[in-house]
C-alpha cells in the first residue's frame, strides 16, 4: 500500500468502517502515523503494558460543536478533558485510548486535522495513546464526529482529595478567568453581529496541578468547572462535604470580552462551561503559597481567592454581590437560553 | 468594564439607599414591569437591601409570560408540520402548551430553530426555498421594529415561505389594565428601559393623569433602579407625579421616531389576549392588510385548538403582581426550571424562575 495524500473532496465512506482494505489504509495513513508509540503500534486486540501503583481511570465523550473554535477543537478538548479528570485526582496521566464515531461522507482532511490535534496534545502532556477504535455510521445517525476518550493516570500522592473532604475555613482558589470556554463556542456557534476574539482555555492541568501538589500536603479538593459552569461545581462539592460557601463577586476574574456577551445574552457566567479550570479548596494558611504558585504557571496568571467555606451541615453556596448584598448560587437548572428583550 | 462597572459601584448603592431609607416612611407598592429588571433585582441582591416597607412586585414584563395559553397551543399546531421551519428566540422553546412545548416537538423531529433576530428568521427562508419558515413574534415595543423592518424586506423581495406568527404586545395598556382592575396596589411603576427607548414618555402619561402613579424608566444596572425608586419616592413625598427618565444615558422623551414609524407601516393597533390580564384593548400589534400574506395565522388556516392553563398554576395572578410566586401552590413543588408548569418559571425573565434561582 502506497502512502495517500487525501485531497479535500475525500471522505468517509461506510466502508472505512466495515474493518477491510480501506479501513487498514485510513487507520495506517492517519492513526498510527500520528499516534506512534510502541504499544499501539503492535495493534493487538488489547493494548499490554505495566504499570506499578495506584491508579486513576476515567472516561468522557466529547460531542462539541462547532468541530472547531478559538483556542481548541474537539480533538484537544477530548484529550484535555480526560487528562483534567485524572487531574483533579492528583493522578499523573500516563495512558490514553480514543475512539471516534464518524457520519459517512465526513471530510478526510477535517478527520486528519482532528487527529493531529489529538496527537500534539497529547505529545504536549506527555501521554500515549495506546488503544482506539474506529466506526463509521450512516449519515443521519451521528453529527459528523463523536469522540470517546479513556484515560489512566498514576497517583503518587497520600493525600485524600476529595469532593466530601471540603472543610470549614477553607480558601477557594481558581486558576484564572472563568466562562471562557462556552463564551468562545456560543460565539463561535452563532454570530451575534459582533467581532469576537473569544478564545476557549482548553487547557491540560494536570501539570500545574503537579505544581501544586508539590507546595501543600494540605489540599482538600480540587474540581474541574466544566459543564454546569463554577456555580455547579461549587454547588456539587457544598453538598458532598455538606458545608456553606460564600463566594465574592468582586473577586471572580471574568474576562472583559465574556462579561459583555453575558450581558448581551442575559447569560450567568458563573453558569458557563470551562475546560482548562481548576477549584482548590485548602485551609486558608496554605492559600498564598498556592497561589502564588498558580501565578507563575502560564495556566495561573489570573488566579485568585474567590471565596471561602464558612460553615457546616446546611449545604448551600452564597454570592456575596458587587454592590454588598447577599444571594444564593443554585446549580444550573435547564439549558442556559438567551433572552428576548 | 465602562458602563457596567460604575453602575454596581458600592459607594453609590449605599448612598442612594441612605435617601430611600430616608423617604421611605410609608408603605410603597412598587411594581417593576420588566422582567430584565426582576433579573437585576435578584441577582444583585437589591431586594434585599431595601427597607421593610417598600415591596417589588414584578409585573407583565415578560413577553413569554404573557403570551396566552391559546396562542402557544396554536405555534405547536404551526410547528407540527413537515414542510414547516419554525423559528424562535430561545425562551419560548420550553414554554409548556396544553398537551406539548416547542423543545418537545423538537425531539419528536420538527424542525424548530433558534434564531437571534427576526432577520436570521428571514435569511433561512432565503436560503431554504422549498420549505415555509414561520417566525413566532413574540415580544414587545423593543423587538417589534426589527420584525417590522423583516416584514417589508420580505414584501420588497417578494419572500413568499415567510411568514410571522405575531403575537406582539404593548406594555404601557397593560399597565393600565392593572391599575383599572383594582387587585392589587400600585404607588409607583419602575418602567421598561428597552421598551421606552422605543416608545418614549408619551404612552405613560395616561397612567399618570388618571390614576396619579409616578413612571420613572429605568436603565437595567443595580444603581439604575435604585436610583428609580428613590426618584418615585421623591415624587410620592412632593406629591408631584410625572413620567421621570432615569435611563437618560439611553431613553428620549421622544423615543426613537424612525423606530416608531416602522411599527406603524407594519402593524395596526389591536386588542390582544395576555395571560392572566385577559383581553386588553389596544395592546396588541396585528399586521395590517397590505401585510397580510406574512401572516402564518391566515397563511396555515389552523383550525380551532382547544386549549387550557395548567391546573392550579397561577402564572396569571403573578403576571398581575396579585400573588408572589411561593404563594402558588406548584412552585418548587413540581413545577421548576427542570419541569416548568407555567410559563413564569420557563424564561429566564420570568418571575417565577428568578424567585426560584436566587431565594428558593
Amino acid at each position: 500500500m502506497k502512502n495517500k495524500k487525501y485531497s479535500l473532496e475525500d471522505k468517509i465512506l461506510l466502508a472505512h468502517g466495515s474493518g477491510g482494505k480501506l479501513m487498514h489504509q485510513l487507520l495506517k495513513e492517519i492513526i498510527f502515523k500520528k499516534f506512534r508509540n510502541p504499544i499501539l503500534e503492535a495493534a493487538e486486540d488489547a493494548a499490554i503494558f505495566r504499570v506499578l501503583g495506584k491508579l486513576a481511570l476515567t472516561t468522557d465523550s466529547f460531542v462539541v460543536k462547532p468541530l472547531f473554535f478559538p483556542g481548541g477543537d474537539i480533538g484537544k478538548l477530548s484529550i484535555c478533558g480526560t487528562i483534567n479528570d485524572l487531574a483533579m485526582m492528583g493522578a499523573i496521566p500516563k495512558y490514553i485510548t480514543v475512539s471516534c464515531i464518524i457520519a459517512e461522507g465526513f471530510p478526510i482532511r477535517t478527520l486528519e486535522k482532528i487527529v493531529s490535534s489529538i496527537a500534539n496534545t497529547a505529545r504536549q502532556a506527555k501521554v500515549d495513546i495506546i488503544a482506539g477504535d474506529f466506526k463509521v455510521v450512516e449519515k443521519n445517525a451521528c453529527d459528523q464526529i463523536f469522540i470517546n476518550t479513556s484515560g489512566i493516570g498514576l497517583i503518587e500522592h497520600s493525600l485524600n482529595l476529595s469532593c466530601s473532604n471540603v472543610k470549614v475555613g477553607d480558601c477557594i482558589i481558581i486558576n484564572g478567568t472563568i466562562g471562557d470556554h462556552a463564551a468562545s463556542i456560543m460565539s463561535a456557534r452563532k454570530s451575534f453581529g459582533i467581532e469576537s476574539k473569544i478564545k476557549s482555555d482548553c487547557a491540560c492541568l494536570h501539570r500545574l496541578v503537579q505544581e501544586i501538589l508539590k507546595v501543600s500536603d494540605e489540599i482538600h479538593a480540587l474540581r474541574d468547572p466544566t459543564r454546569g459552569g463554577v456555580a455547579t461545581t461549587l454547588n456539587e462539592i457544598a453538598i458532598a462535604s455538606s458545608v456553606e460557601m460564600v463566594i465574592e463577586e468582586e473577586q471572580l476574574p471574568i474576562r472583559k470580552s465574556v462579561l459583555a456577551l453575558c450581558e448581551l445574552l442575559g447569560i450567568d457566567p458563573i453558569y458557563l462551561a470551562n475546560e482548562g479550570k481548576v477549584l482548590v479548596f485548602c485551609p486558608e494558611k496554605e492559600a498564598e503559597n498556592i497561589l502564588s504558585v498558580m501565578k507563575r504557571h502560564p495556566l495561573g496568571k489570573n488566579a485568585a481567592v474567590i471565596g471561602r467555606v464558612t460553615s457546616k451541615n446546611k449545604a448551600s453556596v452564597l454570592l456575596k454581590t458587587k454592590i454588598g448584598s447577599t444571594r444564593i448560587i443554585e446549580m444550573l437548572t435547564g439549558e442556559q437560553l438567551p433572552r428576548i428583550c | 468594564m465602562k458602563y457596567i462597572d460604575e453602575f454596581r459601584d458600592k459607594k453609590i448603592v449605599q448612598a442612594l439607599l441612605r435617601d430611600i431609607y430616608r423617604l421611605a416612611k410609608k408603605r410603597f407598592n412598587l411594581m417593576e414591569v420588566c422582567g430584565t429588571h426582576t433579573m437585576t433585582i435578584f441577582r444583585s441582591g437589591i431586594r434585599y437591601m431595601l427597607p421593610e416597607n417598600i415591596t417589588l412586585i414584578s409585573g407583565p414584563g415578560c413577553p413569554v409570560c404573557v403570551t396566552a395559553q391559546k396562542d402557544i397551543d396554536r405555534m405547536l399546531r404551526l410547528a407540527q408540520n413537515k414542510q414547516v421551519i419554525i423559528t424562535t428566540f430561545g425562551d419560548m422553546l420550553k414554554v409548556p402548551g396544553t398537551c406539548s412545548s416547542l423543545e418537545k416537538q423538537r425531539g419528536n423531529g420538527f424542525d424548530i430553530r433558534i434564531v437571534y433576530s427576526p432577520l436570521e428568521a428571514l435569511d433561512i427562508a432565503r436560503k431554504e426555498e422549498n420549505k415555509q419558515i414561520i417566525f413566532l413574534a413574540v415580544g414587545f415595543e423593543t423587538t417589534a421594529p426589527s420584525v417590522a423592518a423583516c416584514v417589508k424586506d420580505a414584501y420588497r423581495e417578494r419572500i413568499k415561505n415567510f411568514s410571522i406568527y405575531c403575537c406582539h404586545k404593548l406594555i404601557p395598556p397593560a399597565m393600565l389594565a392593572l391599575l383599572e382592575n383594582h387587585q392589587i396596589r400600585i404607588d409607583g411603576f419602575i418602567c421598561p428601559g428597552h421598551v421606552s427607548t422605543i416608545i418614549g414618555t408619551k404612552p405613560y402619561e395616561r397612567i399618570v393623569q388618571e390614576f396619579k402613579v409616578p413612571c420613572v424608566i429605568s436603565g437595567f444596572e443595580p444603581t439604575d433602579i435604585l436610583e428609580s425608586i428613590l426618584m418615585i419616592l421623591e415624587q410620592k413625598q412632593q406629591n408631584n407625579p410625572g413620567v421621570k427618565i432615569q435611563y437618560s444615558r439611553v431613553v428620549n422623551p421622544e423615543g426613537n421616531l424612525t423606530a416608531i414609524k416602522l411599527i406603524k407601516e407594519v402593524f395596526d393597533i389591536d386588542a390582544a389576549i395576555w395571560r392572566g390580564l385577559g383581553i386588553i384593548p389596544q395592546s396588541g400589534l396585528r399586521l395590517k392588510d397590505k401585510f397580510k400574506i406574512f401572516d402564518a395565522e391566515r397563511k396555515f388556516s389552523l383550525r380551532v385548538v382547544k386549549s387550557s392553563e395548567p391546573k392550579n398554576c397561577c402564572c396569571g395572578e403573578i403576571l398581575c403582581g396579585i400573588k408572589t410566586p411561593p404563594q402558588c401552590p406548584l412552585f418548587g413543588k413540581i413545577c421548576n426550571p427542570e419541569h416548568p408548569i407555567g410559563p413564569c418559571m420557563v424564561s429566564t425573565e420570568g418571575a417565577c424562575s428568578a424567585w426560584y434561582k436566587y431565594k428558593h
